[in-house]
């Protein structure tokens, strides 16, 4: 069964269509990425996934649950990341993660929090407010956090955003081995084509609020003819044709 | 623990958090019960120095001063502790969590309620202490007054958060105004015959005026007006339930405009 499953949806606002008729799936243990410039439809469309925002139209099955009947269901099984959303900053980073802890009910939970203090090195700063952490311990406090339950579908908002290219690559890195490790599906919305092309299995490229085209990333490197996928999406941003 | 009510102490576990991490956050508080305590304390004690027989309407003032502080930090209680959640934008993460809408009702109820009664606490010494007032002589049905004035700091809370979904941190002056512009017809410190005829039945309308109808028929009769206690408690099932429906709604449209991610902005 797929992860997710998104049928012709749609988000409209008053003015404007952010999201215009999208489908697609994620199967299980797969990682998709969603890629798009700035007003494409990414954040609506994850935002959708989250149950944050209800859509105009459209269907979406998240782990074999209707999100417009049964979200609560699904969020018990999965996880988001996002810089652009903080945690408490009065808090300390262990508070932090005790609460999120509670709110997944995860089981032993101080043996689970001491796990991804070890897996993203939190030690240091553990007992610290979380607001006065740099972006980059921030970004991997927040990473901690989305993994708190083991989730079996992990949503990331520019998971390495902020994060120094050593701590990218080893952040990078757990994603892949807890995929590996769990078989859990994993969406990424991200500007870092390199990261793109090293995590993600099939990417979808969004313009618009419609998705104009999907592959595996060296299928759509091959397609527009380019070296690599940061072309590629300066080629559908810039309208440019597909090469012959 | 089961998961609804682990989700809930999480909550809560969250706010006392904050508490236990800043002196001024909880001294903040128990401030303004015991300001105003003071204040009124020292007026009551100048009535009964300038007019020795008015020893009754002195303490009817300071039990006043006490009760309706229950109604204001009550509803301060719940919406502060929602607007943290604004102010530390986190509210995108609990909200693509498993907490249920009523959960974190229920937590906002809980935290109120121990902020209350936190911040009562001074007080309460404060007018023993200085002015010799015992606000436990009512006896017990100081409880009942002080369930239906909870229940109407909710139920205006819940409406005011309800706003905040509409409105967004644009609407925050309300959390801090509302309660206090109500003052006037809640009928503390006089019934509701010195209002303005045409006003009386919107104070009427209102729990506050039965149950402090209800709290000088304790003070001057020593008795317990029934009637006036089942008004306040209709009133308050009443307008909880509008409450919850509003609150309901707006959280329905919030969710369609897309205001939960942007609340904080």
């Amino acid at each position: 069964m797929d992860a997710i499953i998104v049928d012709r949806l749609v988000k409209r606002y008053a003015r404007t269509l952010a999201v215009d008729d999208i489908s697609f799936t994620l199967p299980r243990g797969g990682i998709l990425g969603l890629l798009g410039g700035n007003g494409a439809g990414k954040t609506t469309t994850i935002s959708m996934l989250l149950g944050l925002l209800v859509p105009t139209s459209g269907t979406i099955t998240v782990l074999g649950h209707d999100m417009a009947r049964d979200r609560f269901a699904a969020l018990e099984r999965m996880n988001f990341s996002s810089p652009y959303i903080a945690l408490p900053g009065r808090l300390t980073v262990a508070e932090n993660l005790r609460v999120y802890g509670h709110l997944y009910n995860v089981p032993k939970l101080e043996a689970r929090i001491g796990e991804l203090v070890d897996k993203f090195n939190l030690a240091k700063f553990l007992h610290r407010p979380a607001g006065e952490l740099s972006a980059g311990q921030k970004t991997r406090v927040a990473l901690a956090k989305s993994l708190m339950n083991k989730p079996e579908l992990l949503l990331l908002d520019e998971p390495t955003a902020s994060l120094d290219p050593d701590t990218g690559d080893y952040v990078r890195t757990v994603l892949e081995d807890y995929r590996h490790e769990t078989k859990a599906a994993i969406l990424l919305a991200s500007h870092n084509m390199g990261e793109v092309e090293r995590l993600c299995d099939t990417v979808l490229m969004m313009k618009a609020g419609r998705i104009v085209d999907r592959g595996r990333p060296e299928e759509l490197i091959a397609r527009y003819g380019r070296e690599d996928l940061e072309q590629v999406f300066l080629d559908i941003a810039r309208n440019r044709e597909i090469a012959a | 623990m089961k998961a609804p009510l682990r989700r809930i102490w999480g909550m809560i576990y969250r706010h006392l958090a904050i508490y236990r991490g800043s002196w001024p956050r909880t001294l903040e508080v128990a401030y303004w019960p015991t300001l105003n305590m003071l204040i009124w304390g020292f007026t009551a004690r100048y009535f009964m120095h300038v007019q020795p027989g008015a020893g009754a309407a002195a303490g009817a003032l300071l039990a006043g001063v006490l009760l309706w502080e229950i109604t204001l930090r009550g509803q301060l209680g719940v919406t502060f502790t929602f607007l943290e959640e604004i102010w530390s934008r986190n509210l995108g993460h609990i909200f693509v969590s498993p907490l249920r809408p009523r959960e974190m009702v229920a937590s906002l109820l809980i935290v109120s309620l121990i902020r209350t009664l936190i911040g009562l606490l001074p007080a309460t010494i404060i007018a023993y202490l200085l002015y010799r007032y015992n606000i436990l002589l009512l006896g017990p049905v100081l409880f009942l007054f002080f369930v239906n004035l909870m229940l109407m700091g909710w139920w205006i809370a819940l409406a005011i958060v309800a706003l905040l979904f509409r409105y967004g941190a644009g609407a925050e002056a309300l959390a801090w105004t509302i309660a206090f512009g109500i003052t006037p017809l809640a009928c503390v410190f006089y019934p509701v015959t010195a209002l303005p005829v045409w006003l009386q039945p919107v104070a009427l309308a209102l729990p506050s005026a039965h149950i402090f109808a209800g709290m000088r028929t304790a003070l001057f009769q020593h008795g317990v007006d029934w009637q006036d206690l089942a008004w306040a408690v209709a009133l308050n099932i009443g307008w909880m339930v509008a409450a919850i429906l509003v609150f309901r709604g707006e959280f329905r449209r919030a969710r369609i405009r897309g205001a939960l991610i942007s609340i904080g902005e």
